[in-house]
Formats: structure tokens, sequence, C-alpha cells
């Protein structure tokens, strides 16, 4: 990579982190507020893994996460009034109200689909993968997973097949250290998820996840790899997430001092630092960028929240695909 | 209702699906074939040669991984592709229900319409062979009750073409059933593109004094013990219903109304099988018109034995039949 890193490339990723931060930051209030209901999982400190996987992609890449997706969505460039809509519930939503926070489908952007249900989407990708394959199009499948889906039996499957059938799937794991409430020392022995990969013969590497460049040194040589047909690329990203498992989750297994250690290692300000260092920006553009986030969030939940609710009868319609 | 053709063949059942398969593949080329030993042809030889006409990447072997293979066609299908995966026994869709029933089923209403899941599952099912409680359930009922899957069950050759058609046609996860124990029955196809909407039930035999409602195993016994009825001077109607999510209501309806008694016969244990909800349909459609309480024929609630002596005590069969229509025509 020995292209120079310019301020056109660079900042547009620094403001789709801040657009992340702002909308869970935002959907964190409207939820303590009670004006968005449900279960909310926030990405909030692993910003940099998501733009930093999904600067690189094709619009025409098909792109999964599972239920701490709000940022993944939004890294492929999916409409924030229409998220911020869905998880409120709202018919002007994404999948028209009926998915919510855990279930977002932003296809026309890429984001395939979210899913409540633990490693869930990675054998989905693995047959997004198969038809990329057999379509020949160079299309890649990626499928974002965090370390709790490591002792899924879907998940050792899943390399098992797309190693075996050279399947065009980049596996980016989220390794924040929790499986829901308690650390992933008390779920596995093997903490570094990358040892299963090598296990199942898939090039896999570690990465700091916190850190923009270097997700997206690692994520360009996957991507390359995969598109030209050397099958499938595992790349665990060690992040932190800043909030509890979900809104209200008061996290006491976490111990403050551990969340100012984190702090110190956010990934939007070491971005921003690491700009500033360049000269590739100014603290009043910095202050700007965020602004500007937060505006737009502003009127994505002002569109959202004035939004109307789906009518009654939607509860029956789609339960099936009319065939034509 | 009889096929008016021309033209017809006669096909096992297995070479009735072998021969919607190869039929489905050469009309469209996003259709492919997924599953344990698919490509030599399965333990069964459903599958047998389409590998070798389609090659090895559209008639693709899996792993072991059910529950992970899926997932995989679920994703091949919401990708642009026609998936038919076969499930080797209906016992083991146990270990692929997640995908099956929250993801399958689920995505296209939690999308808000945004994504389509083409997708056909075939499994077979049913008591032959003593081969014990793991490789002889009847699990329609568990599919029956996830919405967003429809659920098919054919009983003869041509509905078994007829439906695989469809099916694979057909823009939804759809489950295929087919019931090992009809494979090696013989009959008349009509030739051509036959196909046979889903979600209609099929009257075999008319009838106005009672109503047989049988699907799959049970439908051959069903005719017999009609049969058998009319020798005693009772005239029974016997409906294979083939499509059991969505149901044919209206047909079931319909047929009750004239014959103010139904029967329900099916392999699956009693408690909360198919004949559960369509009992409950008739009474809440045909009340009035019933002369004695809808009566269902089924196996026991118990894991199916093993050994031929006790598998043949579990099953339900033709005697049964007989003997509860009897019994319903003195209104018991």
């Amino acid at each position: 990579m020995a292209k120079k890193k310019s301020s056109t490339d660079l900042i547009p990723l620094l403001h789709r982190m801040w657009l992340i931060r702002a909308f869970e930051e935002k959907a964190s209030l409207l939820y303590a507020e009670r004006q968005i209901s449900g279960l909310l999982h926030l990405s909030i400190g692993q910003e940099a893994v998501a733009v930093g996987v999904c600067s690189l992609l094709r619009r025409d890449d098909y792109v999964f996460g599972g239920h701490r997706s709000h940022g993944h969505a939004i890294a492929t460039g999916a409409d924030i009034n229409k998220l911020m809509a869905e998880i409120a519930g709202r018919a002007t939503g994404y999948c028209g109200g009926k998915g919510g926070s855990m279930h977002i489908v932003a296809k026309e952007t890429g984001f395939i689909t979210a899913t409540g249900i633990v490693g869930g989407t990675i054998p989905v990708a693995l047959g997004a993968a198969f038809a990329a394959k057999e379509r020949k199009r160079g299309q890649l499948a990626v499928v974002f997973f965090g370390d709790g889906a490591g002792q899924a039996g879907a998940f050792h499957e899943s390399l098992n097949i797309a190693s075996l059938w050279h399947l065009p799937v980049i596996f980016v794991c989220e390794n924040n250290g929790y499986a829901e409430f308690t650390p992933l020392s008390a779920h596995t022995k093997v903490e570094r998820l990358s040892r299963h990969a090598k296990t199942y013969e898939i090039p896999a590497s570690t990465v700091d996840g916190n850190d923009l460049f270097a997700v997206r040194v690692v994520m360009a040589r996957a991507i390359e790899k995969c598109r030209k047909g050397k099958g499938p690329v595992f790349v665990e990203c060690l992040t932190h997430r800043m909030r509890g498992h979900y809104e209200g989750d008061p996290a006491k297994y976490c111990e403050l001092s551990q969340l100012a250690e984190w702090k110190k290692k956010d990934p939007i300000a070491r971005f921003a630092r690491a700009l500033r260092g360049k000269r590739l920006t100014t603290s009043k553009e910095l202050e700007g960028i965020e602004a500007e986030a937060r505006a737009l969030v502003e009127k994505a939940a002002e569109f959202a929240l004035s939004s109307p609710w789906p009518a009654a009868d939607e509860v029956n319609s789609m339960v099936y695909e009319e065939t034509r | 209702m009889t096929y008016k053709y021309s033209r017809m063949l006669e096909q096992t059942y297995l070479e009735a699906v072998r021969s919607a398969l190869a039929e489905e593949m050469r009309r469209d080329s996003s259709v492919y074939l997924f599953g344990e030993d698919v490509a030599v042809g399965g333990p069964f030889g459903a599958t047998k040669g389409l590998a070798k006409e389609f090659g090895t990447n559209r008639v693709v072997n899996t792993p072991i991984s059910e529950g992970t293979v899926m997932g995989l066609a679920t994703g091949a299908a919401l990708a642009g592709l026609r998936p038919v995966l076969e499930i080797m026994f209906i016992d083991f869709i146990t270990l692929a229900m997640d995908q099956l029933a929250n993801h399958a089923a689920k995505f296209h209403y939690m999308s808000g319409g945004q994504l389509k899941i083409p997708l056909t599952i075939r499994v077979q099912c049913g008591i032959t062979g003593a081969m014990g409680a793991h490789h002889s359930q009847s699990l329609e009922a568990w599919l029956t009750h996830v919405p967003g899957l429809k659920v098919l069950i054919p009983a003869s050759p041509a509905d078994a073409k007829g439906l695989l058609k469809s099916a694979i046609r057909d823009d939804n996860p759809v489950v295929f059933i087919e019931h090992r124990g009809l494979y090696w029955t013989k009959a008349e196809i009509p030739e051509g593109d036959h196909a046979v909407p889903i979600g209609q039930a099929n009257v075999l035999r008319e009838g106005d004094q009672i109503t047989i409602l049988a699907i799959a195993s049970m439908v051959a016994p069903a005719l017999a013990a009609g049969d058998e009825l009319a020798r005693q001077g009772i005239s029974a109607e016997v409906i294979d219903l083939r499509s059991v999510s969505p149901l044919d209501v209206k047909t079931i309806v319909n047929s009750v109304r004239k014959t103010s008694r139904a029967i329900i016969v099916h392999e699956a244990v009693r408690q909360s099988g198919i004949g559960a909800e369509i009992a409950a349909l008739v009474q809440e459609h045909a009340f009035y018109h019933l002369d004695c309480p809808v009566i269902r024929i089924a196996a026991p609630f118990a894991p199916i034995p093993a050994g031929t002596s006790l598998e043949s005590a579990f099953l339900p069969g033709k005697e049964l039949v007989v003997d509860a229509a009897r019994r319903a025509m003195v209104g018991r």
C-alpha cells in the first residue's frame, strides 16, 4: 500500500465513525426516555472495525451482522433516517417497523441482515458467498460477529465449510473480551479466535480493532485475496464495547478503571489525533465533523419520532412472498 | 379429480422426485442441490445421475453440518440462487431448526419484504424397516407451526413431481416431505410440465356419509378403508390433503358440511399432530353440520420403538379407520 493518504480519503472515514457514535448515543438517550422500546445493543467504542471494514467494500458485496449492528449498517452507507425509524418501530423504517434494532436490513447499501441469534448470520454469509462465487463477478461476503459466537457450533461448522469450499467470505470477529455478561475467559480457553480459523486452514490475523489504519491494512489484504478466488480470510479485531451488553445492563462486571483504560483507546479520538498529527486536519475541522454528525442524527431522530406507526393490519402482511 | 392428459407415463415416486429436480434444473440455471451425499445419489437414489448431468458445482455434497448448511442454503437463496436442500431424514431437521425457523421462515417478514428466500427443503420421513426413534419420525406438525414456511406432503408419484416443481418455483421456504414407504409406489404421471398448485387438497374418492382426511402413508389405508366401508354400505369421501401449510380449508370444510362426519388419519403422533389443527378448523367452520365428534387416528404419543413387532403395533392403518368410521356412523 504505497498510496499516499490524503485528507479526502480519510476525513470521510472520520465522519462515518462520528455518525455511528452520534447515532448510538442518540439511540441510547431516546431509549432512556422510552421513545424507543425493545432491546438495544450499542457499538460505542467499536466504530473503527465497522468503518475500517466496510469502507473498502464494493456496493455489491454482502455484509452480515449480529445483534449489535447499527454501526455495521451505517458503515455501509445506510440511510440513518430509515434506520432510526426502524429502531423506533415506525412505518418509515427500513423494515416497515417489523424488524427493529436486532434485525436491521438495509439491502440497498449491501447490509443484508442482522440477527438476534448469536453467530446466526455466519452460515448465511457462506450461502451469499457461494452465490457470489458462482456468479463470478468478484463479489464477496463479510460477516461480523463477536467473541461470544466463537463457542457456537455453527461458527466451527462454517469455518470448515468456507475453507473446504473455498468460499469468498471474510470473517470479521469483533473481540471485545465479553460475551454477554461474562468475560471471554469464562467461555473458553481459546481467547484468540483466529486460532480456530487456523485449525480449519483459513489465513487469519489479529489486529488492534481500535486503530482504523490497522484494520484497513488487514482488510485490504483480505479483500484482495478473496476477490482473487483464494478462499476465505479471518480477521480478528480486538476492541472494547464502552457500554453494557444491552442498554439497561449496568455492566457491573466491568471495573471502572477498565473503562478508563478503554476510553484512552477510543478509536475516534485516536484517529482524530493521527489525522492532526499528519496535519490532515485542524481542531476546528474536527469539531465541525462531530457537530455535523450530531446534527444529522438529530434530524434522523426527528424524522423517526414524527413518522407514523405501521397500520395494525401490517401484522399479517409479508408473512409470505407472493410468487409471481 | 382425474388428470385429463393424453399422454401419461408410469414412474415411481422416487423417479418422479428425480425427474422434477432434473426438469427444474434444466429450466432454471439458478436451481442448485445441496445435501449429504446428493452428488452420489443419496441413500435412496433420489438424486442419482444429477451430478453427472449438471456437475458437482450444482449438485453439491455437504459435510454433516445440517445447521450450517441450512443457513448456507438460506444465504444462497437470498443472494439470488434457488437452492434445494436435502435433509436426509426429517429426524435431523432438528439440527437445522434454528436457521429454518428463525432465519429462512422470518427474513422476508422481518425485512419488510426486502429479502426473499426461494428455498426448497426436501426431507424424507416415516416408518419402514424398524429403523427406530431417530430415523422414523413424522414431524410435519412442528413445521406447520412456523409462520413463513410452506409444508407439502405428497402421497402419489404425480403429486410428488407436481408439488416439487411448485415448491421449487415458489419464492418462499417450502419444506417438501417424502414418505419413504411411498418411494417405490408406481403410478401414472402426466407428461410435460406438470405442476400442482400448493394449498389444494385432492378428493380421491367421493362419498356423502363420512369424510376421511389423510396424508402420505395413510392415504392408501384411507382409500382401502373407503372400499371396505362401501362393502358395509357406508359411503366415505377420501381426501389427500397433500399440502399441510397452507391447508385447503375450503375443500375440507365443504366435504364435512356434506358428510357431517370427519376422521383425520396421520402417521405422526396424536398429541398436537396436524389432526388437532384440522379438528379445530372443522369444528370452527362446520360445527352445526357435525353428527359426531371429529376423530383423530394417529400413532400413540410415544417415541417410535425399534423392532418390527412393536413398530407394527405403533402404526395406524386401515382397520382403525374402518372401526372409527363405523363408530362415527352411530354417533360415537
